[in-house]
């Protein structure tokens, strides 16, 4: 055995795994023999984001364990195994299971379970709770049949958990004993406007219900009974009235607990036995326990220091939340009830606008003590700050939650802020850490979110992150250079503009007013591009034929022997058994080799230039067109059978993607966009891992948006559901040339939506809410695109002045002869380099 | 004495672009830029795709100096030396090329 000690830790929820994580970077490494105890069937998971299995993410994609993670540490851990008791005198803890292990030291990470009030009937089927994935699964599975959901409680936990039995299709009810919404979090004021705001959106609150009973209704499975003598009737019930501490192993083992429960702790997180910490949701610390995950993780930061031997303590955390709930932002900060004495109190409320606002402040009118915003969060970056950080307030505290008529902004400059405000609080990280990660290199957002974690969290610090980089940018003087080149001073998306605003036509155009010298690759191309998305002009036009890269400039796909490969278009990966004939026997005349692509089409390789004409002859002879899969631009609406077909399918899938895929054919956009569609929630088309995905559900579709395969897979964002066509097509136009007006170089929808600020919620404010007043402007822009659709290859096979193009040489009608095939599995491959020696030296001889 | 091929007409050309044409078994790449009334010739061959290309790279400049991007892995060569700009080990090669009476000629000789 080794002489190591042995630490046992005790549930693996979102503390747990977060206190192994840190142990296991610290120099504790070596001294523990870690074992841990992990009562659910996962590995810790990010509960946080629980919500966001229903919009599709699975257990993996939430999962909280990097892969080998316990192996690599070597952790021993028992999975849907339970600690069940802690024999202290003798130090050993036994599980479910009949485990039996010799501890030193003991972290209790228990966590919390949902509180059930013991109304009658609580007990009864279909009365479920919110925690965990099983949970999820479990309402998933009882929405299908069920019509009329109803959430017991009208906390933080309860919105959320009625916004996603809204999701799933049910007719929502919210249940709230206390008179408002969010009781701990709102004042009346902000809980009215709340209340409103839920209701907009399709949900009943009602509030100021005490439920008395549930028993078997008559129009749904369930009837709630209220002392004011009303009734409910819902198919499901979830409980969400709030967490108990998992005290129960504590208990047993003669822990000292609360005077309600929960495992009381000092500012070291050790319980009333010395060598037995807790920490997280199932710990009460001076009275108060802590439901959310940040205090949790700095408990689990003191016991790794602790057990350092280091002086750290835990002395209370910030419970302030910001959230967006249906679209709703409500935020609380600090003090939001006004229990500080002489506090002083300063409401702003717009009826029209539907915000609430309140700061609570000091008697001298110098410290911020809490806030509440309902409407409009915009503030609360800035509000926490002040009150976090003691910040002295402006003379009119008011400023800050008046609106702004002016362009004056009322926000606290980043600057104002000392090192140690922390900037995330989800993984702790300052100001200062941000700033010494600048200086040592990280100027883009993507790489100090690499660097610090920060942002990484729940994502509420984006914007002043990206004021600290700004800023600290600006201050050391580095220019963070956005031109796309040397040739122009400007990013793609002010060329853009340019061409849009000054009705520019031509790269010379542009070039001679905003640019310089003779242009190169970089800037031609994405002129090209720009051009031809904002315009559609033919691309091969005499102004336009120098931006083209030799994929578009011959209209198919240069392969690495300077052949190229060609692919018509079959929508929605639909063809017919003659058109799938004529391309097989078009390819065996032209000895092209044959490939099925994973765009669901066929692609043939190995065709010279000077063969490239006659062979699109005769696929437009047989009925294709151009597929567009040498440009940056629309490439495939890739689909499963779906309902036609299929027996588990909800919709037309096919139908739908040969529909997108004729109406956006030919657009052009700043890299190549691919679709998938799915009949139905199995997926089959892989539509989330595409830059427009669309499921098929009871009712209607489903968007994602800025999805990836390739080098850097990314998981579409749930973007709009149960869509009818016509609203889906409406998004789906705006998203797209919002993203060709506003996309970098050669950047994907992925990393377009990776870099945006304000992200996926931006984006929907932009295309659903029409914040910017774009809708109309984008939509016919459009309409422009698909009303001059045009089949390059028909036009270039119509005209002779173009078909000179398609010679090697201009004053030989000799091919290039160092093109070399050999056999391979039946078709034709390029030749290597040897090969192709060999075959000169035949061919001389 | 240079010896001047005939290639073919100014009509032949791209503007702001290449072609190719076949001189004594040596694949041209030529480039013109009609608004500077220039036109280069370089070997088509790019030596790090080791296939004869070159004619179909956008062109351009750098700092001012004209050059052509290889299509395929997009090394960027010097128009008027035929060095890399990428891989200063890498030249290749250049010739003398004019536009006489609306015709194109080259010169292989050095
Ligand atoms: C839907 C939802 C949304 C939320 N949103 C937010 C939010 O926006 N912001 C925020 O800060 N917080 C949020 N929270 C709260 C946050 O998830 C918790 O604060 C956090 O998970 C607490 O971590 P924990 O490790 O203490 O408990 P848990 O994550 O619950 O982990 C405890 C684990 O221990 C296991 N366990 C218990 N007893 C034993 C035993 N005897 N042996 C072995 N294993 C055992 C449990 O099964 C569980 O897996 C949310 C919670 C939910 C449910
Ligand atoms: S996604 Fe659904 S409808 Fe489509 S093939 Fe798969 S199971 Fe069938
Ligand atoms: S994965 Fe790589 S090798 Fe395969 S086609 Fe794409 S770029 Fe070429």
């Amino acid at each position: 055995m080794s002489n190591k000690q042995i630490l046992v830790v005790i549930g693996n929820g979102m503390v747990g795994q977060n206190f192994l994580t840190s142990l296991m970077v610290s120099s504790l490494k070596e001294t523990y023999e870690v074992i841990t105890f992990c009562e659910e069937s996962q590995v810790a998971y990010d509960r946080v984001h629980l919500t966001e299995f229903f919009s599709g993410k699975t257990a993996q994609d939430l999962s909280l364990v990097e892969e080998d993670f316990f192996e690599d540490n070597n952790i021993t851990i028992h999975i849907g195994d339970k600690a069940v008791a802690i024999d202290r005198a003798r130090k050993l803890v036994t599980s479910e299971k009949g485990i039996t292990i010799a501890y030193d030291k003991i972290v209790l990470a228990t966590g919390s379970y949902p509180f059930v009030p013991p109304i009658p009937g609580h007990k009864r089927e279909q009365c479920l709770v919110y925690r965990t994935i099983e949970d999820l699964e479990e309402i998933t599975a009882l929405a299908k049949k069920s019509k009329v959901g109803a959430v017991i409680g009208g906390g933080l936990l309860g919105l959320e958990a009625a916004k996603a039995l809204k999701d799933l299709g049910l007719k929502t009810h919210i249940v709230q004993f206390a008179p408002r919404l969010m009781a701990v979090q709102m004042d009346e004021g902000g809980g009215a406007m709340l209340e409103k705001k839920i209701e907009d959106l399709g949900i009943s609150v009602h509030t100021s219900k005490n439920t008395k009973n549930i028993s078997e209704g008559e129009t749904c499975f369930h009837k709630m009974s209220f002392a004011d003598g009303g009734e409910l009737e819902a198919d499901i019930i979830l409980f969400s009235a709030g967490i108990r501490p998992r005290d129960e192993l504590a208990s047993s083992s003669g822990l000292a607990l609360g005077a309600r429960g929960g495992i009381q702790i000092n500012n070291q997180c050790l319980t009333s036995d010395p060598d037995i910490f807790a920490i997280g949701e199932c710990a009460i610390w001076n009275g108060a326990i802590f439901g959310l995950v940040a205090p949790g993780y700095a408990m689990a930061r003191t016991v790794v220091n602790v057990l350092e031997g280091g002086d750290a303590e835990f002395t209370g955390a910030d419970m302030s939340t910001k959230l967006k709930l249906m679209g709703v932002d409500v935020a609380s900060i600090g003090d939001a009830h006004a229990r500080t004495k002489d506090a002083l109190i300063y409401t702003y409320q717009n009826g029209a606008d539907e915000v609430y606002k309140r700061l609570v402040v000091s008697a001298d009118k110098k410290q911020l003590l809490g806030a509440v915003l309902v409407g409009d969060a915009s503030g609360y970056g800035t509000l926490l700050q002040y009150c976090l950080n003691s910040i002295e307030l402006p003379e009119n505290p008011d400023s800050l939650i008046l609106p702004s008529r002016s362009d004056e902004s009322v926000g606290l400059g980043v600057d104002a802020l000392p090192n140690s405000a922390q900037i995330c609080s989800c993984h702790d990280v300052t100001k200062g850490k941000i700033c010494s990660a600048v200086e040592s290199g990280c100027i883009t957002i993507e790489a100090l979110k690499g660097e610090t974690k920060a942002a990484t969290g729940c994502g509420g610090c984006s914007a002043l992150l990206k004021s600290v980089l700004n800023s600290e940018l600006e201050k050391s003087g580095i220019e963070v250079n956005t031109d796309i080149c040397e040739h122009f001073a400007h990013t793609r998306q002010d060329l853009y503009n340019l061409v849009m605003i000054e009705e520019i036509k031509t790269f010379d155009e542009l070039l001679e007013h905003h640019g310089q010298g003779r242009g190169c690759e970089i800037c031609r191309q994405a002129v090209g591009s720009i051009l031809a998305s904002y315009w559609n002009e033919y691309v091969l036009e005499k102004n336009h034929l120098s931006l083209q890269d030799t994929n578009d400039t011959f209209l198919a796909n240069m392969q690495k022997d300077g052949t190229y490969s060609v692919v018509p278009r079959m929508a929605g990966g639909e063809v017919t058994p003659d058109g799938l004939i004529a391309v097989g026997q078009i390819a065996k005349k032209y000895q092209l080799y044959t490939k099925i692509t994973g765009g669901q089409r066929v692609d043939l390789f190995g065709a010279r230039v000077d063969q490239l004409p006659p062979i699109w002859k005769e696929l437009i002879d047989a009925g294709f067109e151009s597929g567009h899969a040498y440009g940056k631009s629309l490439r495939t609406v890739k689909s499963c059978v779906g309902s036609t077909w299929c027996r588990f399918g909800v919709d037309d899938s096919v139908g739908l993607a040969v529909e997108l895929e004729n109406r956006y054919k030919g657009l052009r956009a700043p890299h190549k966009i691919k679709f998938g569609v799915s009949g139905c929630t199995r997926e089959c088309a892989e539509a989330q891992g595409k830059d427009i995905g669309i499921i098929a559900t009871e009712g209607g579709w489903n968007l994602y948006v800025c999805g990836n395969g390739g080098m850097k897979p990314r998981h579409a964002d749930l973007f709009a559901t149960n869509l009818d066509k016509e609203t889906l097509i409406k998004y789906i136009d705006r998203v797209l040339i919002f993203y060709v007006r506003t996309a970098e170089r050669l950047q994907r929808t992925s990393v377009w939506m990776e870099n945006m600020e304000g992200g996926l919620d931006y984006l929907k404010s932009v295309v659903i809410e029409d914040k910017l007043n774009l809708s109309t402007s984008l939509e016919s822009q459009m309409q422009h695109v698909i009303d001059t659709y045009r089949c390059e290859w028909k036009t270039t096979i119509a005209s002779e002045e173009k078909l000179k193009r398609f010679r090697h040489f201009i004053n030989s009608d000799k091919t290039d002869e160092n093109i070399v095939f050999v056999e391979e599995r039946g078709q034709i491959r390029p030749a290597d380099e040897d090969e192709r020696q060999h075959f000169k030296l035949v061919e001389e001889a | 004495m240079t010896q001047w091929i005939d290639i073919g007409s100014v009509d032949d050309l791209q503007a702001d672009s290449g072609v190719c044409a076949l001189v004594e078994n040596t694949q041209v790449a030529i480039f013109y830029m009609p608004k500077e009334n220039a036109v280069y010739a370089v070997n088509n061959y790019d030596p790090f795709s080791k296939v004869q290309v070159l004619s179909r790279g956008l062109i351009g400049d750098i700092k001012g100096v004209p050059m052509v991007a290889s299509p395929i892995y997009k090394q960027h060569f010097n128009l008027e030396t035929g060095e890399c700009f990428e891989d200063e080990t890498v030249c290749i090669d250049t010739y003398a090329v004019r536009i006489e009476n609306g015709r194109v000629e080259v010169s292989l000789a050095e």
